[in-house]
């Protein structure tokens, strides 16, 4: 069951900008906590809050910080639109709106007792980011893990302390991809479907959870199938114009499904026939 | 001496090939290591050999007037080279060490020459380059698509 919004879903509640973290030249991670004595925010792995720059307006963003954490609620933002680059502006102690809990979260428990492969693209590392927080809380409870994650260039890998020490840990694999880089980088080249030979797991037994541009996602989930998993076996999350959070205002409407409530997160075989169509 | 036969046969890409064939196949290789940094092959060169990567990295680069660019790195188990398959045999990029690597090479003129004689065989590694070819292709489009750029269109 995924947490819910608490009192009205469409009333952001103040937070206050307790951190803010440079993770490439557009990318930001913000570490908020409640106002005044507010309760922290419960929230699953997947979801996503509604995010108000007060007179700019509002952006769907997802949690990427420990589910099982403390107060603070963690998002990594690329700054790309008019909210989002304000978002950018903010300095401690500066207060934003928040919304949500929204919408559904990955497997993790269902993934119990088998290896897990997360695929991540760009910045979908974030809403993956508190997937790995929640299977490495419960180690011994899952098999094989392997993170594979691919991005543009070196310059734009984010949270790259974290993975430095997750490549370090003898039970996962983690293994980082760049579609471009200059003769100085010692790490792998080419996409992140390059990486999944390398990625040990029994496709019997193995929950696959995507996250990125859907092309990516599409490309790994074919080279995952050939190499023997099954639709019900994959998840991914699904990016929409999100407004209200709640499946009322149908801007994030695709087929029958509101992606604000119905996902972000869907087992592919859910989704599949919508995937890669251009007219819907 | 332990021969290359056991880790040949381990090895995915001869996964269900008939042992008759293996052994064959077994005679046209060889061991090799590469210390980082070494060039196993330049752009343009006669291609005659395949390689099987038992442990390390190699980056496959294309040199323009920029320099050297790496279009793909490859490790463990995976597999270079088809173009020794493929007339007129000459390498279309560059390969170099980006760590020690232990590798095996295959005698391209030895395996043609095999092939030749039966097309059997020929088919059966053809089928396994294919998928190769497939897997290599589908990477590349998804690199060409550029798919983590935020502003379609730019270039950094």
């Amino acid at each position: 069951m995924s947490p819910g919004p608490c009192e009205s879903p469409m009333r952001p509640q103040p937070y206050v900008v307790r951190g803010v973290r440079r993770e490439t030249h557009d990318v930001f991670t913000l570490e908020l906590e409640p106002a005044g004595d507010a309760a922290p925010l419960a929230f699953g792995p997947g979801q996503f809050t509604m995010l108000y720059a007060f007179g700019m307006g509002e952006v769907p963003i997802s949690i990427s910080g420990d589910p099982a954490g403390n107060t603070m609620l963690v998002h990594t933002i690329r700054a790309v639109g008019t909210v989002t680059r304000a978002l950018e502006r903010c300095r401690k102690g500066d207060v934003l709106g928040v919304r949500g809990p929204f919408g559904t979260c990955w497997p993790v428990d269902e993934a119990a007792g088998k290896d897990v492969v997360l695929a991540a693209g760009g910045i979908g590392l974030a809403p993956l980011r508190s997937v790995m927080y929640r299977l490495l809380a419960r180690r011994e409870r899952y098999g094989r893990i392997a993170l594979l994650y691919g991005t543009r260039t070196p310059e734009d890998i984010v949270y790259r302390d974290e993975l430095e020490e997750w490549r370090g840990r003898l039970d996962l694999n983690v293994q980082v991809t760049v579609d471009r880089a200059g003769s100085d980088w010692r790490g792998n080249v080419g996409a992140v479907t390059t990486l999944l030979p390398r990625a040990e797991f029994d496709p019997a037994n193995t929950v696959a959870m995507f996250c990125g541009p859907e092309v990516m996602m599409r490309f790994t989930m074919l080279a995952l199938m050939k190499r023997g998993l099954q639709a019900e076996q994959m998840y991914l999350s699904m990016e929409r114009n999100m407004k209200c959070g709640i499946g009322l205002c149908g801007h994030c409407q695709l087929g029958p499904f509101f992606i604000c409530k119905d996902g972000p997160v869907f087992p592919y075989d859910r989704v599949k026939w919508l995937f890669g169509r251009e007219e819907i | 001496m332990k021969t290359l036969e056991p880790i040949l046969r381990e090895h995915p890409f001869f996964e269900g090939l008939e042992p008759s064939y293996l052994a064959l196949i077994v005679g046209c290789a060889s061991n090799v290591v590469f210390k980082a940094g070494d060039v196993l092959f330049r752009d343009g060169e006669e291609a005659n050999l395949f390689y099987l990567i038992r442990h390390g990295r190699l980056a496959l680069e294309l040199t323009s007037e920029r320099g050297p660019f790496t279009m793909l790195t490859i490790g463990d188990g995976e597999i270079l080279g088809w173009s020794w398959i493929i007339p007129p045999y000459h390498w279309h990029f560059s390969a170099r060490a980006v760590e020690d690597t232990r590798a095996i090479t295959l005698d391209g003129n030895c395996l043609r020459a095999k092939c030749e004689e039966d097309h059997h065989l020929g088919y059966e590694l053809l089928k396994r380059f294919a998928r190769i070819l497939e897997d290599r292709l589908r990477a590349t489009q998804l690199q060409l698509l550029d798919v983590y750029c935020p502003y379609p269109g730019e270039k950094r």
